[in-house]
């Protein structure tokens, strides 16, 4: 894939052949560190230096329209100087300038530019497509050299794209994938966390490579790396992992140790909803509860709070030793606690009208989840428990 | 002019009819009084007058001799007219054939003989005036009245550019001696109308005037009188500092003393804009030594080093400035032979200062304040010398130079009380300009530029006009060096072929449409369909190329040619800007521009040519209303039109479907479509491209033609994967040596560009996200319904995930999974915010799906 990259881009530079090329992969998998990497190598060849290779770099991120887009393609190729202290004019003006730019060169004599647009996807949404058509058309015709790479994680970029943009498109597509098995992800993990030979304090560097060594064929870090793996392939999740586990390095603690990347990938891994969970009251625990017998009860169907406040109305009288029987106001106000905290939410936006105790809500937590945080909630009530693990709600 | 155009006008005989032809009816008159609602002004315009005629362009109306006045039988006013060219109307590859710069100001007797003679007398504007000048001759400076003046120095008969015969000369000469005969007879509502004829004369005697190399030329030239207004205001003043200078920027060699001198109409109607009597006069007398002057004018390349010629410069004020200087320049010329200037150079000064005080005796008010000024001027000499320097250097210069100081003189006249400029120190090296502050603005900042490109109009180029460019590669493109390098080449969809093949027939129609309607100067449109990449634009493209082919020829009435893309525009209105700016090059805004439009094509104007329109991409011009469709093709439609219209589009029922009735039966019932092309006709296009470039096997050309025509028959498509293939057969040769793309290359190179990427993605794709894959599967099989909601897939996932033997995950976890599947598009989701809630669906067949997760 480098070198298919490289061999275009040479070629688009040296024999001023225009082409275009779409780079696929999912998140993550170097689509951009290919890219630039090729462009440094590319750099490194004294004959493209020379040609002055340049490479307006968009993003469909920044770049959401069209105008502006057009706005940063010719600032990035300084052509501002051109067009002078003259007030840029129309979106209209702007395009018959830069197309008009770029007409004007020829094969032979114009210097190759290399158009890359990253998130490729966000382009396709433009209104008609006019930037990427008018950049395909030049990469089609004897104008300007002109590559046009685009970046984009979506494997349906082509059906994406208009039958005449389409048409325009060479069909070069790169794919990249994590095709790499657990071995080489091994591998990379050593590397990542090898530090460099010019490293000032050599036996520490040493040391820390011996430990890194043997962290990689330690049983305990190999699970959690696989389980990594499994979840997965995305080295920037694994970065996240080692980032974390390398920030619990300290002076006293100077070498990575098993634990730390267990830690690390427990963090990871942790249940944001769950954790939300943790830090509820009892009272909030409970109409949760409420809520979940509910949802198991009538099969998932949405609830309002008088559903849920009869059902912990029904808790109270029955079971409950320990719990103080609150006010329906209190209920109310933990109720709306859970509101914002987004573990229940509305079915449709409340309006003035409804009443907040009818309002239809719907539960974002699974029943797992519940029984899990439960488990490890402090001082949780034995009776909470019971109700909860209790299949039938009013026994 | 815009608003003068605007306001009515009425048109009525002047005088008697002059004949009458019994026959046709007709009745001749010798002159026409227009009336001017608006203004209450009236002028009258009599034979052999020049004119302004209405043409196309608001701001640009032709001009014209008036040869014949009659009316007809149908009492409609007629007018015969001997047409004058302006360099706008000339086409832009002829205008080289002038090797010399063209002001504004210029025009060009026309020969062409195609063109209508017979005009409506209602669409003549007004009078102006049109002064025979020789080819050498520099253009007289005027800063008044610039609208109204124009000069001619050649012919133009369609093909090439002929000085004018001595006849034609006289004749026009003639025609302007008689108009300043005649005494206006405007009710000057607007004194401006009035003439106030600065008579002078030049002898010239061209000696070798054809020589374009070494012009020797003795010009006599005498100042007898300068009628300039009494309002001595600095109006005046300026006035009659334009005359003087005016004919001393004329090339002038001599000046010759008063008793031989001849009036000389000179063409400015000075408009006196604030005085209203313009009786009186201001005799010139010029230095009374004669000076013989051979002026050697080197036009081409004429060496850099020039000796210095000091001269006086004695401007009585700014605003001659720039006259003399290029006056000057020309003056001095002939000192180059001299060596020793200094004495000759005191001379001048002090002619010059004779000049000045003389011919302000006049207005003597003025000229002790004018002479103490005209010594400083002395100071001035360098930069003059500067200007003398670059004139010597190219001729071309001088023209661009005097093009600019068109343009400053009527801003020069406004600082028309600034100390002269304090002169920069005179540069040697000629390239490099380092002008006085007084030209600082002439348009020549790069000396390079601006020979190259003249400024179509007067005035300093604008940033608008400011031409965009890829800055050029320092090292030449690589040239191909394999078989294989130049195959690809010629492959490449940007490489034009000689011609096209498979597409003779289709050629063959346009080209005859189109010709069939230039030959009949009517109008009409045709309607062109087909998939993309068939080559309608290209086959367009090839018939217009034939057909500018055949009009320079002469086999053809010549005719514009405008295309216009839909996909290149940013809003389909934008569609009337760029056609307004192809035919007249006039920038506006949209409404403007439709306005502009429908009013050139459906009056009828005289010397219209047919415009052949190409609408790249039409369905992009669709609008709610349609507005512009529809004036697209009411057009042709209109009888002075003149308009072919050519449109290109993808779907061949594009009229029946959007279009409304009215539209589409506008745009007629001619239509093309361009069917995809079959194997065959691809192989054909392949092997032409490919022609005396062994690179391929028959096998392979043909794997490739069969596979795209079965899939869409485009022809982009076809070529990409033949370079594609010789990209591959190029980095297998690096191991073995096959010379040709073979059959393996290509079936690799089809590969690539149709294989599916969602199975490889799938197998690519982590464990987790496969097992929820899998759930998606179980969940879609227990529902029946092809949609589920992650929580539902989260129970099957952890139910999937103990199978296996493995940690389930959590909540966030799998909601990361779906999200980067989602990314991805394996898995169509909802909005994230939904949480639990959010609904999941394959964007793939679930078929592929078990196919893909079965290999494992």
């Amino acid at each position: 894939q480098h070198s298919h990259l490289l061999e275009l881009l040479k070629r688009t530079t040296v024999h001023g052949e225009s082409n275009s090329a779409l780079i696929i992969g999912p998140r993550g998998s170097g689509k951009t560190t290919l890219l630039n990497h090729v462009l440094k190598d590319l750099r490194e060849m004294n004959q493209v230096r020379e040609n002055l290779l340049e490479n307006p770099f968009l993003s469909g991120l920044l770049q959401t329209n069209d105008k502006v887009a057009l706005k940063e393609i010719t600032r990035q190729l300084q052509l501002e100087n051109v067009v002078g202290d003259k007030v840029f004019g129309s979106f209209a003006e702007n395009l018959a300038f830069l197309l008009e730019a770029l007409r004007r060169g020829n094969r032979t004599s114009s210097c190759p530019i290399l158009f890359v647009l990253d998130e490729f996807d966000l382009f396709v949404h433009h209104k008609n497509q006019t930037l990427l058509y008018n950049l395909f058309d030049i990469s089609q015709s004897a104008q300007t050299p002109v590559t046009v790479i685009g970046l984009t994680c979506r494997q349906d970029i082509l059906e994406l794209l208009e039958k005449r943009v389409k048409s325009r498109f060479s069909h070069r597509q790169i794919y990249l994938m994590n095709s790499f098995d657990f071995k080489q992800y091994i591998k990379i993990f050593k590397k990542q966390l090898s530090l460099p030979a010019e490293f000032p304090d050599e036996s520490f560097a040493q040391k820390w490579n011996n430990n890194v060594q043997h962290l990689s064929e330690d049983k305990a870090v190999q699970d959690v790396l696989q389980n990594l793996f499994h979840h997965t392939k995305d080295l920037r999740s694994l970065h996240f992992l080692l980032m974390l586990a390398v920030s619990a390095v300290t002076v006293h603690h100077p070498l990575l140790t098993a634990a730390d990347l267990q830690e690390a990938s427990r963090q990871r891994s942790s249940d944001s909803k769950a954790n939300i969970v943790h830090g509820l009251s009892v009272l909030e625990i409970c109409l949760i509860i409420a809520m979940k017998h509910l949802n198991e009860v009538y099969d998932g169907e949405p609830f309002n709070f008088q559903m849920v406040y009869n059902e912990f109305q029904k808790f109270i009288q029955r079971k409950a030793h320990s719990m103080y029987n609150f006010e329906k106001p209190v209920v109310m106000k933990a109720f709306e606690h859970l509101l914002q905290l987004e573990l229940v939410q509305p079915l449709e936006r409340p309006s003035a009208r409804a009443q907040r105790e009818f309002l239809l809500l719907r539960l974002l937590l699974d029943s797992r989840q519940i029984m899990d945080a439960l488990q490890v909630y402090p001082n949780c009530p034995t009776d909470v428990k019971q109700w909860a693990a209790s299949s039938l709600s009013w026994l | 002019m815009n608003t003068r155009q605007q306001s009515k006008r009425t048109y009525s005989w002047y005088g008697k009819p002059l004949s009458s032809d019994r026959k046709l009816r007709t009745s001749q008159y010798k002159g026409i009084l227009i009336t001017s609602e608006s203004t209450k002004t009236e002028t009258c315009i009599q034979l052999g007058d020049f004119v302004l005629v209405e043409g196309m362009n608001a701001d640009q109306p032709y001009v014209a001799q008036l040869m014949d006045l009659y009316e007809d039988g149908a009492q409609h006013k007629h007018a015969v007219v001997q047409w004058f060219c302006r360099l706008e109307e000339i086409p832009q590859n002829k205008r080289k054939l002038l090797k010399r710069e063209i002001s504004a100001q210029e025009v060009f007797f026309d020969q062409i003989l195609g063109y209508d003679t017979d005009i409506a007398a209602e669409t003549i504007i007004k009078s102006i005036m049109v002064l025979p000048l020789h080819l050498g001759e520099e253009l007289p400076i005027i800063t008044l009245n610039k609208e109204q003046t124009f000069y001619v120095k050649q012919s133009w008969d369609g093909k090439c550019f002929k000085a004018l015969s001595p006849d034609t000369f006289s004749k026009l000469k003639e025609a302007n001696k008689k108009r300043g005969v005649i005494t206006n007879s405007s009710k000057a509502f607007i004194p401006s109308d009035i003439l106030t004829p600065v008579k002078k004369e030049t002898e010239s005697v061209l000696r070798s005037a054809t020589k374009p190399k070494n012009v020797d030329m003795e010009i006599e030239s005498k100042h007898s009188a300068s009628k300039s207004s009494l309002a001595k205001e600095r109006h005046s003043q300026r006035v009659a500092n334009n005359d003087i200078k005016t004919p001393t920027a004329r090339k002038k060699l001599e000046l010759n003393s008063p008793g031989r001198s001849k009036g000389r109409l000179l063409g400015c109607e000075v408009l006196g804009l604030l005085d209203d009597d313009c009786d009186a006069i201001a005799p010139l007398v010029p230095s009374a030594t004669k000076r013989k002057v051979k002026f050697t004018s080197d036009i081409l390349g004429s060496p850099p080093k020039i000796p210095h010629s000091n001269d006086k410069s004695k401007s009585t004020s700014e605003t001659a400035e720039h006259h003399l200087r290029f006056s000057d320049t020309i003056r001095l010329t002939p000192y180059t032979k001299v060596k020793d200037f200094s004495e000759k150079d005191k001379n001048l000064c002090e002619k010059g200062d004779i000049l000045s005080s003389v011919g302000y005796q006049e207005p003597s008010s003025q000229s002790p304040v004018l002479t103490p000024r005209s010594r400083r001027t002395c100071a001035q000499k360098t930069s003059a010398l500067i200007a003398e320097q670059i004139s010597m250097l190219d001729q071309e210069d001088i023209l661009s130079g005097s093009d600019s100081s068109y343009s400053l003189s009527s801003e020069e006249e406004e600082d028309d009380d600034e100390v002269p400029r304090t002169p920069e120190k005179k540069t040697k090296s000629s390239r490099i300009f380092s002008t006085p502050k007084s030209s600082r603005k002439s348009a020549v900042h790069t000396p390079a530029k601006t020979l190259k490109k003249t400024p179509s109009q007067g005035t300093p180029r604008t940033p608008r006009n400011a031409t965009p460019e890829i800055p050029r590669r320092i090292q030449a493109a690589q040239e191909p060096a394999s078989v294989l390098e130049e195959a690809r080449l010629r492959l490449h969809v940007s490489a034009i072929p000689e011609s096209l093949p498979c597409r003779e027939e289709e050629f063959q129609d346009i080209y005859n449409f189109v010709e069939s309607k230039l030959i009949d100067g009517t109008g009409g449109c045709m309607y062109i369909s087909g998939v993309p990449g068939t080559g309608k634009t290209a086959t367009v493209h090839e018939v217009i190329r034939c057909l500018q082919q055949a009009a320079e020829n002469d086999e053809l009435p010549p005719f514009q040619f405008v295309e216009i893309n839909g996909m290149k525009l940013t809003d389909p209105h934008q569609a009337y800007v760029q056609i307004l700016e192809f035919l007249t090059g006039q920038k506006v805004t949209a409404t403007h521009a439709a306005v502009l439009l429908a009013k050139l094509f459906s009056t009828p104007g005289p010397k219209r040519k047919t415009t052949v329109l190409i609408v790249d991409e039409l369905d992009l011009l669709w609008t709610r209303k349609q507005n512009v469709m529809y004036n697209l093709f009411d057009w042709p439609t209109q009888k002075h039109s003149k308009l072919i219209i050519l449109a290109i589009a993808n779907t061949m029922d594009l009229p029946e479907r959007i279009m409304m009735n009215r539209v589409a039966s506008r745009l007629g019932l001619t239509r093309m479509s361009f069917q995809p092309y079959t194997y065959k006709q691809l192989q054909q296009i392949i092997s032409s491209r490919l022609k005396g470039v062994k690179a391929f096997e028959e096998d392979a050309v043909q794997l490739v033609s069969r596979k795209v025509a079965a899939l869409s028959g485009d022809a982009r498509r076809c070529l990409d994967i033949c370079r594609r293939a010789t990209e591959i057969c190029e980095l297998a040769r690096q191991k073995r040596t096959p010379e040709i793309v073979r059959m393996a290359h290509v079936t690799e190179a089809i590969d690539e560009m149709f294989s599916s990427p969602y199975v490889n993605a799938i197998r690519n794709a982590s464990l987790h996200e496969q097992i929820f894959l899998k759930a998606i599967l179980a969940e879609f099989r227990r529902a029946g319904v092809e949609e589920a909601t992650v929580q539902q897939i989260y129970q099957h996932h952890v139910a999937l995930c103990r199978m296996e033997g493995l940690q389930s995950p959590t909540v966030s976890e799998v909601m990361a999974i779906c999200s980067r599947l989602g990314a991805c598009r394996l898995l169509l989701v909802e909005a994230s915010n939904k949480y639990l809630h959010m609904r999941v669906r394959l964007n793939l067949g679930q078929d592929d799906v078990m196919y893909a997760l079965r290999e494992e």
